[in-house]
């Protein structure tokens, strides 16, 4: 770097200009230097899990071994699993994750906005809301399977109550968080209740309730995966549980490397969407660096 | 006084009004008291007064966004009872919308009283241009300047045409070149629609600068009207200049003369152990 910076300069422009490439390498070699290291750890976790556990096989039946996961992968993929294709598995867990992730989305954002905008619903309905929120709602699952069955039904409800909390709970502090004046501003510009409710509260509180999405699309594949667990017939969930009962290490690990590869998709798209619905702030708010 | 009088009633109208505040703890602490106060149609009145005398909480009341404890609140001879129809209300902080570009902004008033968008983006335009900010219509709050984010503040109250425009110290938060600016082009924007105007500011030249009228309350808690002054200085007038006239010293020296005393009291309460509750 001091050899690029005492680089002599002709003119004022030229010097700027040799500046700004000397930035650009340095941030180039930066890059470079950073996947590099990242692919070293990969390499070394991988390569002494190999080595160490793919050298006994009884190791192997336990733990799994990443050689093996990869050929498990590929078999899922071309000739299938063993409860139908391994596509038809990952679409009906996502299927079962986005809709309750939906519905959960918005009955907590109606909810969240009623009560912060309503004192009386709030006096009224906070107790019960801590109350169902204190519960351990992982374990409506047997109830929901119990009384939906095997099919989609229960794994969407178990979804949505997982869901519903988070962005209830934004969504309620959000809209108890606005800006009085905004309001204040709104009412005497003209606008009913309703009219401040969509166009002053909820953009307000937008801010809340997307970092909420987040962490609610993860509580959102958990519970579809749990529910398949509990009691399911097809999804990824049911993979796992199949690999387990089989003495299958590799068919767990595959089946979560699936689901990371889902998980990342959904974390990129719910970061779009939030450039999207924020894109009114300032930049240094919505890129922190 | 259940009749209507027979002329044309007074835009403001405050007869014996005091406004209690409960605290957190439970006391009540009085913000005004005994306040009797009337602003004509297309009058501009300023309010002076010390920190904490109940010029603000007078706004809210005649804006509707407060109730008085006792006595009436009347604009154009109507008691307020929910918020005012016809006021306008400008903020010392912004409350424009921060997610809605300026044109938006400005046509928020007459969108929410369902005027269709094409007829409120294109009365917005106007008024976009009225306050000089011409070609910023996509820009969004967070990229314009303090005194532009008080232009689009300015237009979005003027666009409803409000009877009344109270104005909480709307730009205070300015530095004191763009301030005086600001103070002349209000003038010149209250002149298109003629509302009556009720100005809280702590700036006694502002004051007198701009109003027919300023009116000097107590020291706080329980302020109240202490005199009101009739300012006769011809208009048009020009901000940056008129505080050179030798009238609009003399005034200067007979208001301060009265708002003097309320900011001594003022500032020994701030000075007393116990005057932390004053605000």
């Amino acid at each position: 770097m001091t050899s690029t910076t005492a680089a002599p300069a002709t003119s004022g422009e030229s010097r700027r200009s040799a500046a700004a490439s000397a930035f650009r390498a340095h941030a180039v070699r930066r890059r470079l230097l950073v996947h590099g290291v990242q692919i070293g750890v990969l390499v070394v976790v991988l390569g002494f899990w190999q080595l160490y556990v793919g050298s006994d096989s009884r190791k192997v039946i336990l733990f799994g071994v990443p050689s093996g996961i990869v050929g498990r992968l590929k078999e899922w993929i071309t000739v299938g699993t063993a409860v139908g294709s391994l596509g038809d598995q990952i679409r009906v867990t996502i299927e079962e994750a986005i809709l309750g992730f939906l519905i959960g989305t918005v009955l907590g954002i109606v909810f969240g906005l009623a009560l912060g905008r309503v004192r009386f619903l709030a006096d009224v309905f906070g107790p019960f809301i801590k109350v169902l929120n204190s519960i351990p709602r992982i374990v409506l699952g047997s109830v929901f399977v119990l009384g939906f069955g095997l099919g989609l039904e229960s794994k969407v409800m178990l979804v949505v109550v997982l869901v519903f909390f988070g962005v209830f709970f934004n969504a309620f502090q959000g809209a108890r968080e606005v800006d009085r004046n905004l309001i204040a501003n709104a009412r005497i510009l003209g606008a009913s209740r309703w009219q401040v409710t969509r166009q002053v509260v909820l953009p307000s509180a937008f801010t809340w309730i997307v970092a909420s999405l987040h962490v609610a699309f993860g509580f959102a594949l958990i519970g579809a995966i749990v529910g398949e667990f509990i009691g399911g017939l097809q999804g990824l969930g049911v993979l796992i549980k199949t690999a387990q009962g089989t003495f299958d290490a590799n068919g767990v690990w595959a089946a979560m490397v699936i689901m990371g590869a889902v998980a990342l998709a959904a974390e990129w798209l719910i970061t779009r969407l939030e450039k999207r619905l924020l894109r009114w702030r300032p930049p240094q708010l919505t890129e922190p660096l | 006084m259940t009749t209507e009088p027979a002329e044309a009633p007074p835009a403001i109208e405050l007869r014996g009004v005091r406004k209690d505040f409960r605290s957190p703890g439970g006391e009540a602490y009085t913000a005004l008291r005994d306040v009797d106060l009337t602003v004509d149609a297309g009058e501009f009145c300023a309010v002076v007064g010390p920190t904490g005398c109940g010029k603000s909480t007078t706004l809210t009341l005649v804006a509707g966004m407060e109730r008085p404890t006792e006595g009436t609140v009347r604009v154009s001879g109507q008691e307020v009872s929910g918020v005012t129809k016809g006021a306008g209300f400008m903020f010392q902080t912004d409350a424009i919308l921060p997610w809605k570009n300026v044109l938006d902004n400005v046509a928020a008033g007459p969108r929410y009283r369902g005027v269709d968008k094409r007829t409120a983006h294109s009365d917005a335009r106007d008024w976009i241009r009225r306050v000089g900010l011409a070609g910023f219509e996509d820009r969004y709050p967070h990229q314009l300047s303090g005194g532009m984010r008080k232009r689009v503040a300015l237009a979005q109250n003027l666009i409803n045409e409000p009877r009344i425009l109270l104005m909480d110290e709307p730009f205070s938060a300015l530095d004191v070149q763009t301030r005086a600016l600001m103070s002349n082009e209000l003038l010149g924007l209250w002149d298109l629609t003629h509302p009556a105007v009720v100005f809280v500011t702590h700036d006694l030249e502002e004051a007198i600068a701009l109003a027919d009228k300023v009116v000097v309350m107590t020291a706080g808690p329980g302020g109240t009207v202490k005199a009101e002054f009739p300012i006769d200085l011809p208009r048009p007038r020009v901000v940056q200049e008129i505080r050179f006239e030798p009238e609009f010293v003399d005034l200067y020296h007979r208001v301060w003369e009265t708002l003097r005393a309320e900011v001594d009291i003022a500032y020994s309460r701030t000075q007393a152990p116990t005057a932390g509750v004053a605000r």
